[in-house]
């Protein structure tokens, strides 16, 4: 569904990816693991067109994405839940929806699509009309995903979603992206530095490390993978 | 807690004191020379500086309370002006006597009333044009009046060459504004915060300093004449029959501004606006164009710099490159700043207050500008947000169907 061939991105001066190859399935949930700095988020960058490569080729659905502008992959099918959620502060949680499905015209698809995702997080629709900083941490972790979902992605790209939230939460988050995954086909590409929760709803992964890809495999081997184990998962 | 305060201000007044020294106790008599020592201001400059810093110091405690209060009760305070905006049985009645007001204005009062009028509504539409772009969109843009030099030129320009009438031209010169809306929108996308505001300032001039010197095309600094008033209908009219219909005529366009900018706040491309302020990687990340929208934001911000700049060019009937200075540029912003971004309301206000304020503070001669200033000072610390702050209507569409 989606493949990296050999993607070179660069900050000014500063190469964040050097060489990352990586494939992803439709239907799968895919994770992406690796320590701080190691450029998780800025393949989900180069993915979205957000930060484009320099070099290499990014293809979705057997079409060429690599510098296509941000808007043009959205409306193909892949949308981002940025990490530190960045959600609008001073628009409603309505509005912040609403922003999710900016490209859409189909008035009834979005207003379906909106009672889903408030059937999956039923505490956005209780605020819906509560300016959107004005939520928690996880609350506003929840918009995030809704606001993505919004786009009705073919492929969901999550950066970090256990980032700063209570366990609870983070188990609740975690069940949510499994439910979405295997309700709607939707294949999802999680980027994660909590290695072993990630690892145990994915079906593979990718472990990254100095920009490149060091480590492929099922998500169960590399659970009991020694080197994940040391590096990740502090066995 | 009151004695520490009054402490504070008494220390200040000492201060102060001590610095006007040389210039409000010493005088050197050169004809006589002696030094006179005039110990009496020394006392009022002591009594005046503690009064002014007492009822400041009081005026802040006041206000950190209030936002203290705000942050426990979790409750954003309501101020006055939001509460009767939204309050049916105020606003109905307010509207009805603006609007009679505004319908009778140019029988009951001068023309030199009426002139001042006009000038104000010329703003009304700028500030709530500028208002797209600062207001909404959160682009800092220093370069405004040049949109209104491409209106009002485009007006003289095109009825001194080809002869058209200012009904031809208000479109046109709406057009040509946000054209040029767009050629700035260009270089400055990448730009943001101080970076951007630095830019669009030296396209403002730019724009000015060829207007200025490129006589060929502009005729420079002696600017354009006889410059034809609205027509209606081909009726002859004298002086203060056009001035009445200029009049309504603003009025008419500034309803019809209003209108379009509440419906932009309040469609999906306004609140994309907001969402580009507030996060621009969100908003690739959610598919919108971040050129697209920013240029859209100039395009629509500068139409109305248009609109008003035809009507100068015809209500006054001589222009010139002084007319569109960089201090027209900041004057506008005040009106959206002291105003309230982002609320219409307040623009409003706010360019009533801007325009007539200076006009009927003359008595004070050159000290106005001085007062005007103090005037911006105080609002900034007391009312931040502006006279009218923006209370955003907020999208909920599902609520009609359940």
């Amino acid at each position: 569904m989606l493949s990296l061939v050999d993607i070179h991105t660069f900050y000014g001066n500063i190469q964040a990816l050097k060489g990352v190859s990586l494939e992803v399935n439709e239907g799968e949930i895919i994770t992406l693991i690796g320590a701080n700095g190691a450029g998780k988020t800025t393949t989900l960058m180069s993915i979205s067109g957000i930060v484009p490569p320099r070099t290499g080729n990014i293809r979705f659905m057997g079409e060429s994405i690599t510098r296509v502008n941000p808007d043009k992959i959205v409306s193909m099918g892949i949308s981002q839940v940025p990490e530190g959620r960045r959600i609008f502060p001073y628009l409603t949680v309505l509005e912040n929806l609403d922003m999710g499905a900016f490209l859409r015209d189909d008035k009834d698809g979005v207003k379906s699509d909106l009672d889903y995702v408030y059937s999956l997080f039923p505490i956005l629709a209780e605020r819906r009309n509560q300016a959107g900083g004005t939520l928690s941490g996880g609350e506003q972790q929840m918009l995030a995903i809704s606001r993505a979902l919004m786009a009705r992605p073919r492929m969901l790209l999550m950066d970090e979603p256990s980032l700063g939230l209570a366990p609870l939460i983070v188990k609740q988050i975690f069940e949510i992206i499994k439910k979405i995954n295997s309700e709607n086909n939707t294949t999802i590409f999680l980027v994660e530095q909590n290695a072993n929760l990630a690892l145990k709803v994915a079906h593979r992964g990718y472990v990254m490390e100095n920009g490149r890809i060091t480590l492929s495999d099922t998500a169960d081997s590399l659970l009991s993978n020694e080197d994940v184990k040391k590096a990740y998962l502090g066995i | 807690m009151l004695v520490n305060e009054l402490k504070k201000s008494f220390l200040i007044s000492l201060w102060f004191m001590f610095l006007t020294f040389p210039i409000m106790v010493i005088r050197v008599n050169t004809v006589e020379n002696i030094i006179q020592w005039r110990w009496a201001n020394l006392f009022f400059v002591g009594i005046g500086s503690f009064v002014l810093s007492a009822l400041w110091r009081y005026l802040i405690r006041r206000k950190e309370q209030g936002i203290k209060k705000t942050e426990v009760d979790g409750v954003a305070r309501v101020t006055l002006s939001q509460r009767l905006l939204r309050e049916r049985r105020f606003t109905i009645p307010a509207l009805i006597v603006i609007a009679i007001v505004a319908l009778a204005f140019p029988f009951v009062f001068s023309l030199y009333q009426t002139n001042i009028m006009i000038t104000a509504l010329i703003y009304v539409l700028l500030g709530l044009g500028l208002n797209i772009v600062v207001g909404v969109a959160g682009l800092l843009d220093l370069g405004y009046a040049a949109f209104y030099l491409v209106g009002a030129y485009s007006y003289a320009l095109l009825n001194y060459h080809f002869g058209f009438g200012f009904w031809t031209v208000l479109g046109l010169g709406a057009g040509m504004a946000a054209l040029f809306g767009i050629i700035l929108g260009f270089p400055v996308l990448r730009l943001r915060g101080d970076y951007l505001a630095i830019v669009t300032l030296g396209f403002g001039e730019i724009i000015r300093l060829i207007m200025e010197n490129w006589n060929e095309f502009s005729f420079g600094p002696s600017g354009i004449a006889n410059i034809p008033r609205p027509g209606f209908f081909g009726v002859e009219m004298n002086f203060e029959q056009v001035t009445v219909y200029v009049y309504f005529l603003m009025i008419a366009l500034s309803l019809f501004t209003i209108f379009v900018v509440n419906r932009l706040q309040n469609s999906r491309i306004g609140r994309a606006w907001i969402a580009l302020r507030e996060d621009e990687v969100a908003c690739q990340a959610m598919g919108i164009d971040k050129r697209k929208t920013k240029l859209m934001a100039f395009a629509l911000g500068a139409t109305w710099a248009g609109f008003a700049g035809v009507v100068f060019a015809a209500k006054t009937t001589f222009i010139n490159p002084a007319s569109f200075t960089l201090w027209e540029s900041i004057n506008i912003l005040c009106v959206v700043v002291l105003g309230g971004m982002g609320s219409i309301v307040g623009v409003i206000v706010g360019a009533f207050i801007l325009i007539l304020l200076p006009e009927y503070l003359r008595f004070l001669s050159e000290y106005r500008i001085l007062a005007f200033g103090t005037v911006l000072v105080l609002m900034m610390v007391f009312r931040p947000g502006g006279i009218v702050e923006t209370v955003r209507r907020t999208y909920q569409y599902e609520e009609a169907d359940h």
